[in-house]
């Protein structure tokens, strides 16, 4: 007879695992003590982390928030027996904080960015949220371009209705062109179509309309923008703008037509190549001189078109990482199956790349946003503009990390949630292991 | 490369070729850059075929047959697919496209589109089908193939036995007249071939016309009307299965089948 035949006549029962693999006890010999070295990591982590909590803690906890100057501040602090009046004075952001998001719009029309601000929310919930919000929104979220610049800068009615009529115009444009003539020509047609009706028509037409029927809310000049507001206002117009362009860069440099492709090339490389802070002095100085004078320009609308042709630039780079990472095979099927150009790119190209680069996306959108705080360098007063200006205020000269403290906590509430949600949207996504 | 593959009778019945011209290649040459990859291809297809093309790797046969649909360019000769010409016209090539399958070797179904959605997309968006109209024959083909209990679920899950059986109905869906077929069992682990190979006797029988890129010498010889041998870009041999299989006339043909038959 053999040892080494077996056969198990009866299957073990499942047990519960021993007392130290579960529990609080389980989980911190685990992750916390599970080698010598790793235990005296943890002990070290630990200390650190509780002298900088004890040093940041009170400096917070600190009951100046009716402080009405930096020395006034002080004396609270004193009397409170805080030692050399360590702790912040908060008395500057409740004092401040309506200004330091709303700059100086004039404060009996707040309503207007508030408002524009929470129609942004529900214009974005049937994008960002697409299985959960009913999509008959996106009809919404296709007017609000129009909506949100009403809102803020306010004029005539018709001046947003005019530009939404160019888009119509373009559309019946390219409708009865492509038919009639070809695809393309449609497509070049319907363009040059709405481009004049912009540049040449929409103006005289709008004015002509409101002197008919002046329909219009107060309108609010460039200047008086500011605070978060305006780095908001910024950060979406360029975030939303710079996604379509960054796509079509990005398909114009892989395309086959070599004029396309070496325009592409040259528009993204030039871009990277270029501070932002260096197309943003041009913005605000050199346009002028090669503009006619006497235009006027809009500051804020030049600083939106340089921000969005950098956000672009980087956004068709990230965007042509996620087309090289898409295996041929994909195209292959795609067009083995007849689907011409755009409709593969559409439906089967777009979707994967993009989600092959969601982090690439939402990292430069947050790298983005945060630029927008290098306006306050060309005289922009976004909130670290508005920083400068309430500490050349003799009552809070001197006062730093309250300020900063507070538009760095705003910043940082925009930038994690955009981090969330490109986690979220990456597990919403995932369709099995590849 | 296993000789014998099916346990199953095959009907014979609609395996019939018909006199009507399915596809016309003459005097077609194909360079990639300074590399000629096709020389003088001449072929002629009938409605209802089975043609298998062997030959070693790197012979051209992958080429040969994405030129059929226009996933590569020729440079030389001419294709009439169907009665359509192959020119550099696009709405040629889509309508070319659309009327004829082709399943490749790593299967190339759309990773973040459900088996559904695979099978129905190019109906909907190519053919302008009602997407009601395209699920019902999306599930039609599915349970042909066997996997209707998939239906719902992402490529991803599948195994690859099963995504090589979708691709087939994900190219069925569009009602195809002619299947290209390329390496479509290399890709897999040995008890999915078959599987896959019955799929496409099934096809045959109906009467599908069909090339067929495998190594699968045993589909060959039971399923095949005609065996097409290539080497070195260029048709070589081509016979009936029988003829070819037990009487290869070219040295090239016989080295190959001693290589893959292992005699
Ligand atoms: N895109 C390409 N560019 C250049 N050479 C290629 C390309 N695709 C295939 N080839 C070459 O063409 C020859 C034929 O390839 P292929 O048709 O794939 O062969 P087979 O399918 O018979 O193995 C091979 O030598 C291969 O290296
Ligand atoms: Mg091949």
């Amino acid at each position: 007879m053999s040892d080494i035949g077996f056969v198990r006549t009866e299957m073990l029962p499942e047990q519960d695992p021993p007392a130290s693999e579960v529990g609080i006890i389980g989980w911190a010999r685990h992750n916390l003590f599970s080698s010598w070295f790793n235990s005296i990591l943890t002990i070290a982590s630990f200390t650190a982390v509780y002298f900088v909590l004890a040093a940041i803690v009170p400096w917070i906890l600190s009951p100046t928030w009716d402080g009405t100057s930096l020395s006034n501040c002080r004396e609270t602090l004193a009397a409170a027996g805080h030692g050399d009046a360590h702790g912040a004075c908060w008395g500057v952001i409740k004092e401040r904080w309506v200004q330091l998001i709303f700059g100086f719009y004039p404060s009996h029309l707040y309503w207007r960015p508030v408002a524009a601000f929470v129609l942004l929310g529900a214009a974005l919930a049937p994008v960002l949220f697409s299985d959960r919000v009913p999509s008959k929104m996106l009809i919404f979220s296709a007017l609000y371009p129009f909506i949100f610049p009403w809102l803020l800068w306010g004029g005539t009615i018709w001046m947003p209705i005019a530009a939404l009529a160019g888009f119509v115009i373009g559309g019946l444009v390219y409708k009865f062109a492509a038919e009639a003539l070809s695809t393309l020509l449609g497509v070049i047609l319907g363009v040059a179509a709405a481009l004049v009706w912009w540049m040449l028509l929409a103006a005289p037409v709008s004015g002509a309309l409101d002197s008919i029927l002046p329909i219009g809310i107060e309108a609010v000049e460039s200047r008086k923008f500011g605070g978060f507001m305006l780095s908001v206002t910024i950060g979406v117009v360029a975030i939303a703008c710079s996604l379509p362009i960054g796509i079509v860069l990005a398909l114009g440099r892989q395309s086959d037509l070599l004029i396309v492709k070496y325009i592409c090339v040259g528009f993204i490389e030039f871009i990277r190549g270029v501070p932002l802070i260096t197309l943003l002095f041009v913005a605000s100085t050199l346009l002028n001189i090669f503009m006619p004078p006497g235009t006027n320009f809009d500051i804020i609308l030049r600083v939106l078109i340089m921000v969005t042709l950098f956000a672009s630039a980087y956004m068709a780079e990230v965007i042509r990482g996620g087309l090289a990472a898409l295996p041929r095979g994909q195209y292959e099927g795609a067009d083995s199956l007849g689907l011409n150009y755009w409709q593969a790119q559409r439906l089967i190209i777009m979707p994967q790349a993009l989600k092959i680069s969601i982090p690439g996306i939402v990292s430069t959108f947050i790298g983005v946003f945060k630029d927008t705080t290098l306006v306050s360098i060309i005289g922009l007063l976004d909130p670290l503009g508005l920083s400068n200006a309430i500490r050349a205020d003799a009552n809070w000269n001197g006062i730093v990390w309250e300020l900063y403290g507070f538009i760095a906590l705003l910043f940082f509430v925009f930038c994690f949630s955009m981090s969330r949600y490109s986690m979220y949207l990456e597990r919403k996504l995932q369709t099995g292991h590849r | 490369m296993s000789e014998l593959m099916t346990d199953r009778q095959i009907d014979r019945s609609k395996m019939q070729v018909s006199d009507e011209v399915a596809i016309e290649i003459s005097n077609m040459n194909k360079w990639y850059g300074s590399f000629h990859v096709l020389r003088d291809i001449n072929l002629t297809v009938n409605q209802g075929e089975r043609i298998v093309i062997a030959g070693p790797s790197g012979s051209g046969k992958s080429t040969l047959i994405r030129c059929l649909n226009a996933l590569e360019e020729h440079q030389q000769g001419r294709i009439e697919v169907d009665g359509t010409v192959l020119s550099n016209d696009l709405k040629n090539i889509d309508k070319i496209r659309s009327e004829v399958g082709m399943v490749f070797q790593h299967f190339n179904l759309f990773p973040h589109l459900s088996i559904l959605e695979n099978c129905t997309l190019a109906p909907i968006w190519v053919r302008k089908t009602p997407k009601k109209e395209a699920e019902e024959r999306a599930m039609h083909f599915l349970e042909k193939v066997k996997i209707p209990e998939q239906a719902d679920k992402y490529p991803g899950q599948l195994s690859g036995g099963q995504q090589q059986r979708v691709a087939i109905a994900r190219s069925l869906c569009m009602m195809p007249r002619i299947m290209l077929f390329d390496e479509p069992t290399s890709a897999l682990d040995p008890e999915m071939i078959k599987e896959v190979l019955d799929t496409m006797i099934e096809l045959a029988e109906e009467g599908m016309t069909m090339l067929c890129v495998t190594h699968e010498m045993g589909f060959a010889r039971q399923v095949a009307n005609r065996v097409i041998f290539m080497d070195a870009g260029q048709i070589v041999e081509q016979n009936e299965p029988e003829e070819f299989f037990n009487n290869p006339k070219s040295e090239r043909t016989k080295l190959f089948l001693s290589q893959i038959l292992g005699h």
